[in-house]
């Protein structure tokens, strides 16, 4: 089996539902004959051709609300937002439009529509390219976010989210593109929307990260165990709406102890919903107050403040140790 | 008629219902279809407001003056077609096919369930502006699929300054895409007039910028305006990309039943728009060429009436809108979290 990049995995993904569906269109700034700022769509126009993979003008409303009209109209498509932040610019047409279309047509009309987008801080770009504003959308009614933390969840992610009936934002941390290779079957396989996944067991605390703080969470988790016996479970959320409640509560339930680790903001970040699921399904399971990894309540990090600002390993370790604090 | 973007404003009916153009060929029965449909845009437009005033009907927003100009733009539509529309559009709607039962489950606060999917229309649009990009991306997707179908969208003047608008008319001409845009400039936003939207003179030399050709029609003119759609739906149907028509008409009415235009609409508006009246026109029109005798006429606006106050009939017997409904239209699969908000709810019935 081929080892592959999350670029790669999520390449092949859209080259697998290019072949397979002549309803999917895939579509953005810069993905034709330029394959996209990261490459993520190399080589699909060359392949699949100027109808199928095309460039469209800069402007990100026009993108998804053309989306919109598309899969109203019988297609699939998959729209690509080249950064996030820039995803503000199509706010409206996602949340009150491709969101809301099923309910507001009393099930008539539905969407079944992905769009792509690069998301997260470590690889230095310039200001408004890298923030984590997934709390924003995540908090739409009608509309499902994924993020991925590894090439082969990536792939299967991004299948599922093509047959969800309903419109998906799929996030692509930026700094996950290269930076592990993972086995990944070259078939279509589906890892299933609204499914987390314990990465890591562990016994005395839940770690809960998603995207590229899964690794974080992991690394911090190793250092753990080697350093003080303990063991901390780790739980890739993959899916921020909806979330998987019975998985957050599952894990609680047998640990006790919750760390939970996002890139983005901490006041209404994911983090908060995470806690109040623990509130609801499992509080008479506690130990120890819950503890937030997140980036402090400030705008996203100028590149010389990103290893300062953002959540680190230690960060996590200590947040861990807190929890096990007599 | 030639399709460059000159202002000059098409015309077929004179004001007063004379002949100063060419008539597009219509059978009999068409125009009396036509005509029915503007008397009982005119019926459902009334009524709608004197319901909401009685406490009957929720907010709406009228039709009367604009009989023309929505019949017009929906009349010459194929099954096929798509057409989405604001608010302002809910009598074209009704030409297309979504039944007067949808109109008044949509405006009467029930979830509008009730669009047939054959009528092609998407539940009319709130957020203004953003229905234009949708009908890009259905058209995108018609020129896809090699269809001979159009979509074609309906905007007020208001909305035009929306970037949503001006994304559309990019991305319609750069795809020469099978769509028609129609802005009813209807002459004012709620309370801000046209001339504080745009300094712009006419609508059609906004689509000119995007290299969309444009046709700046007498909107009160029912056979102008399909003479125009004619126009753009064959320069559509043959490959020829997008349409702009700007259909000049008059808000006689209120934004919606919220608002009060006595704030701010001059009263002369009234008198001079009053003699520009469509419906008055077409039936000078068809009682000239003899299609229509004030009998008929009379008959004709007890027979719409009479079909409005039973479709009401029939709405004030439905049962209460459907709690469960409400859950069950978010998503497709909905998650358990929405499965038990949902049983709470209901458990508190």
């Amino acid at each position: 089996m081929p080892k592959l990049t999350m670029a790669q995995a999520i390449n092949n993904a859209l080259a697998v539902e290019l072949e397979h569906d002549s309803r999917v269109l895939v579509f953005g700034e810069d993905v034709g004959k330029n394959g996209g700022v990261f490459r993520v769509t190399e080589g699909l126009q060359e392949r699949f051709g100027e109808k199928r993979v095309f460039d469209t003008p800069l402007a990100e409303s026009s993108i998804v609300g053309s989306a919109v009209g598309m899969a109203i109209n019988g297609l699939r498509p998959i729209a690509e937002i080249q950064f996030l932040p820039f995803a503000l610019v199509s706010f409206n047409q996602t949340v009150t439009q491709a969101a809301r279309m099923r309910y507001r047509s009393g099930g008539v009309y539905t969407v079944p529509m992905v769009i792509r987008t690069p998301f997260g801080g470590g690889v230095r770009p310039p200001e408004m390219h890298s923030d984590s504003f997934e709390a924003m959308f995540a908090h739409a009614q009608g509309l499902k976010v994924v993020a991925p933390s590894n090439p082969y969840d990536a792939k299967g992610l991004l299948h599922a989210a093509v047959d969800d009936p309903d419109p998906v934002l799929f996030l692509e941390h930026m700094k996950l593109y290269r930076s592990l290779r993972q086995e990944v079957p070259a078939e279509r396989y589906t890892v299933p929307l609204g499914r987390a996944a314990t990465v890591r067991p562990g016994r005395d605390v839940s770690v809960f990260a998603y995207g590229a703080m899964v690794q974080l969470a992991l690394d911090a988790a190793a250092q753990v165990e080697k350093e003080s016996g303990i063991s901390a479970e780790v739980v890739d959320l993959r899916t921020l709406a909806p979330l998987d409640e019975a998985a957050i509560a599952a894990s609680v339930d047998k640990t006790g102890r919750a760390v939970v680790v996002h890139e983005a903001p901490r006041a209404g970040g994911l983090a908060a919903e995470v806690i109040a699921v623990i509130n609801e399904h499992s509080l008479y399971s506690l130990l120890a107050p819950v503890e937030r990894v997140t980036s402090p309540d400030t705008a996203f990090p100028v590149p010389k403040l990103e290893d300062i600002i953002l959540p680190n390993v230690a960060r996590v370790k200590a947040a861990i140790r807190r929890t096990l604090e007599e | 008629m030639s399709l460059i973007a000159d202002d000059t404003l098409y015309q077929v009916l004179s004001p007063t219902g004379e002949v100063v153009g060419s008539v597009p060929a219509i059978a009999p029965a068409g125009h009396l279809n036509l005509y029915r449909w503007m008397v009982f845009g005119r019926v459902f437009s009334d009524r709608m407001t004197a319901l909401q005033r009685q406490g009957r009907m929720g907010t709406f927003a009228e039709v009367k003056g604009q009989e023309a100009a929505c019949v017009g733009l929906a009349a010459r539509l194929t099954e096929e077609d798509w057409l989405m529309g604001s608010y302002r559009e809910s009598l074209a709607y009704m030409v297309k096919g979504v039944p007067l039962a949808a109109q008044l489950k949509h405006w009467g606060g029930y979830i509008p369930d009730n669009y047939p999917f054959e009528a092609r229309c998407l539940p009319f649009q709130i957020v203004l502006a953003t229905q234009v990009l949708h009908a890009v991306g259905i058209a995108h997707a018609i020129k896809y699929k090699g269809e001979p179908h159009v979509a074609v969208v309906g905007i007020g003047d208001g909305a035009t300054s929306e970037g949503d608008f001006n994304e559309a008319l990019n991305a319609a001409a750069v795809f020469e895409l099978p769509v028609i845009f129609v802005v009813q400039n209807n002459g004012w936003a709620i309370s801000v007039p046209r001339h504080a939207q745009t300094r712009v003179d006419s609508f059609v030399r906004r689509a000119a910028g995007f290299a969309v050709p444009g046709l700046r029609v007498d909107g009160n003119d029912i056979l102008a305006m399909i003479g125009a759609m004619d126009t753009a739906l064959d320069r559509a149907r043959s490959g020829g990309g997008p349409t702009l028509i700007e259909a000049e008409t008059y808000r006689m009415g209120a934004h919606t039943t919220a608002d009060d235009p006595t704030r701010y609409r001059p009263p002369e508006d009234l008198e001079l728009w009053g003699r520009r009246d469509p419906i008055i026109r077409y039936r000078k029109f068809l009682m000239d060429r003899q299609l229509l005798t004030d009998l008929e006429d009379e008959q004709l606006q007890d027979d719409v009436t009479a079909e409005f106050e039973a479709a009401v009939a029939e709405f004030e017997a439905l049962p209460p809108q459907d709690v469960a409904q409400h859950f069950d239209l978010i998503l497709g699969n909905p998650p358990p979290q929405l499965a038990r908000q949902k049983a709470q709810i209901l458990n508190e019935q």
